[in-house]
């Protein structure tokens, strides 16, 4: 989608505030926010692509007024009331009210550093070729779905080179819809500055984006 | 599926916060004479009470009637529209837009809220909100699924994106069954949303005036 | 700029809010800024340009939770502040502080209606022929300068047609920095909207713009 999170190119933010010996978590409801997204993960059953389009549909107003664990505390707010694994009226009350629906395992704190460690592998095997090669021109499709896409508008209609070919790997565009996994192959495509950012833009700049296959064309 | 969000509570408090932030502009103003307390009365009736869609209205309307101005309005809309006595602020360089029974024409502003005040006053909130700036060159049929407009497939649906200072009117088709009516109760079929493209005009038996 | 004013083709604002009989204002303040705005553009001290760019200049997470006429409030204390015509200290206060600057230029009640009725036409005498004739291809330019611009990032990179030579009007790139107003050939362009959102987008959308002779090439 076309969202708040979307923000490549962007003006008017403001500086960069690098904060001197920056704490991993500011507030201790940040170290709760963290911890129960990532433990929700397992009886929610929702995919990494889920969760982060939780996160980004939502008013671009809201989302740019909100601090990173707000957001994420929004996003996990939205997925368990979509799947009635929480009611909007025990967020409310700040307490359980109804007989909690049954889910097939929650996270066990022995489990913990063994899910940690196996992550979220996102490669697939696959029987397909992939159509383009290191060196093959490609365009960035000019797609806009109110879906979620990890093609960031600031790449669209413009021209790359094709500097790796990464694997075939889930594709986000699909997965984050419930519409399954299926998997695509994966680029890594180089842009030079000036065709993303017009003639000002610094000649001595290059930028790379993964971009699956669907989102790109011969150039 | 998009979130609805209600930002009235936000608004609220708001409310006293501008009510003072204002308060102090206005002295300061004031009391610099950079603006004149008479001035700013005069202002606020202008456009509360004496410019509105009402005026819009009446161009419509003639539009329908007399060919002559009609072919004149499409042609050089600012001159058109200057002769029935609009235009200045904000109407310098009027554009009218001819609705056909293929074509459907709609005005947004999205870098900002640009409208034409000269023939239909200030506009609306949702003109100016960012559901409507941001979906608007989109996809217009939704939007007007949201003002309870469902256009045929095949109409085409041209969208005016007023990004430099002229001004657009939609002028909307006839109702059916109009044919002997007088200008002005036309114009009483004219409504403001017909004149953005949001609507169409009246039907002469939904003009419950 | 590429700022949250820009927002053609965002998703995630949800619906329109329609009011039924909705009033011209919806409160007192909302009176008194719309009309300090208007009186206090007669004395010149910027011009409208200049006064769009600092409203779309405030962060983005601002100017998208501020409502339409919080908007023109914060953006006058802002032009006050930066050309001089009160302290942050009189802001604050609420009330010119001595010695108070008179302006030289105010509008008198007896010409509120003569202003309202003239306007200020932004046509001016042309510098030369035209580039580009009705029925003209061009492409807009891929520019993403950070000061003020009136060419929207949905129609960068895109190509329509010339619908009309509007005439000769004042640059708003060059005014709203106060670089002069820098007339330039003005046109209506008109892109099919499969140009500007996609292939799978509605085929019967087109969307016209304004655009001056810098933003467009041939295409």
């Amino acid at each position: 989608m076309n969202g708040g999170q979307d923000l490549g190119g962007m003006h008017g933010h403001g500086p960069i505030e690098p904060e001197a010996n920056e704490p991993v978590f500011h507030a201790e409801w940040e170290k709760r926010a963290f911890a129960l997204t990532l433990a929700m993960g397992m009886p929610g059953g929702w995919n990494i692509d889920m969760s982060r389009f939780a996160r980004e549909n939502r008013s671009p107003a809201d989302y740019l007024a909100m601090s990173y664990y707000q957001i994420w505390l929004a996003g996990l707010i939205d997925l368990i009331e979509e799947r009635g694994l929480v009611g909007e009226d025990e967020i409310e009350a700040g307490h359980s009210l109804h007989t909690p629906k049954p889910v097939k395992r929650i996270l066990s704190p022995a489990d913990v550093a063994k899910t940690l460690h196996r992550g979220g592998p996102t490669e697939r095997e696959t029987n397909t070729a992939p159509a383009f090669k290191p060196g093959d021109r490609v365009r960035a499709k000019n797609i806009n779905p109110p879906t979620h896409t990890r093609l960031p508008r600031y790449v669209r209609g413009h021209a790359g080179t094709i500097e790796r070919v990464i694997g075939c790997h889930v594709f986000p565009d699909s997965n984050a819809t419930g519409a399954g996994e299926n998997p695509q192959w994966l680029y890594t495509v180089r842009f030079d500055g000036r065709e993303l950012w017009g003639p000002d833009g610094d000649p001595a700049s290059e930028i790379s984006v993964d971009a699956w296959e669907p989102y790109l064309e011969p150039a | 599926m998009t979130h609805d969000h209600d930002h009235s509570h936000d608004h609220g408090s708001e409310l006293s916060e501008m009510q003072l932030r204002v308060r102090a502009l206005e002295s300061i103003l004031l009391e610099k004479e950079y603006v004149d307390p008479a001035a700013l009365d005069a202002l606020i009736e202008t456009y509360e009470k004496k410019i509105g869609p009402r005026n819009g209205a009446r161009v419509v309307a003639k539009a329908w009637v007399d060919p002559e101005f009609r072919r004149w309005l499409f042609e050089d809309g600012t001159a058109a529209i200057e002769s029935i006595g609009y235009g200045g602020r904000s109407g310098n360089h009027l554009v009218a837009l001819e609705n056909t029974a293929s074509i459907h024409n709609m005005v947004v502003c999205t870098l900002c809220s640009c409208y034409p005040w000269a023939v239909l006053g200030l506009p609306p909130l949702w003109y100016k909100s960012a559901p409507y700036r941001s979906r608007t060159v989109a996809d217009p049929r939704g939007v007007l699924r949201e003002f309870g407009i469902e256009l045929p497939k095949d109409t085409e649906i041209r969208v005016w994106d007023s990004t430099a200072e002229l001004r657009y009117l939609v002028i909307p088709l006839r109702p059916p069954g109009t044919e002997s009516w007088s200008e002005e109760k036309l114009a009483e079929l004219v409504t403001r949303d017909s004149m953005i493209g949001t609507g169409l005009a009246k039907l002469p038996q939904e003009n419950t005036r | 700029m590429n700022g949250a004013a820009d927002m053609g083709g965002m998703h995630g604002f949800g619906p329109i809010g329609i009011e039924a009989n909705e009033p011209v204002f919806h409160a007192e303040w909302e009176k008194k800024a719309f009309a300090l705005n208007m009186a206090i553009g007669v004395a010149n001290i910027w011009n409208l340009d200049a006064f769009r760019f600092a409203r779309e200049s405030l962060p983005p997470s601002q100017y998208l939770n501020l409502s339409y006429y919080g908007l023109w409030v914060v953006t006058l204390e802002n032009m006050m502040l930066d050309h001089g015509v009160a302290t942050s200290e009189e802001i604050k206060a609420g009330h010119a502080q001595a010695p108070v600057k008179k302006s030289k230029r105010t509008i008198a009640a007896a010409d509120v209606a003569n202003m309202v009725r003239c306007g200020s036409p932004y046509n001016r005498p042309s510098p030369g022929p035209a580039l580009f004739k009705i029925g003209d291809r061009v492409r807009a330019r891929n520019i993403h300068p950070k000061t003020h611009t009136r060419l929207p990032r949905y129609v960068r990179g895109h190509a329509g047609e010339v619908t009309r030579v509007v005439g000769c009007h004042v640059f708003p790139d060059s005014n709203a920095i106060n670089a002069g107003e820098d007339p330039r050939w003005l046109y209506t362009v008109r892109f099919d909207g499969r140009e500007l959102w996609g292939e799978n987008s509605d085929p019967t959308v087109r969307v016209s713009i304004e655009a001056w002779e810098p933003y467009l090439e041939p295409a």
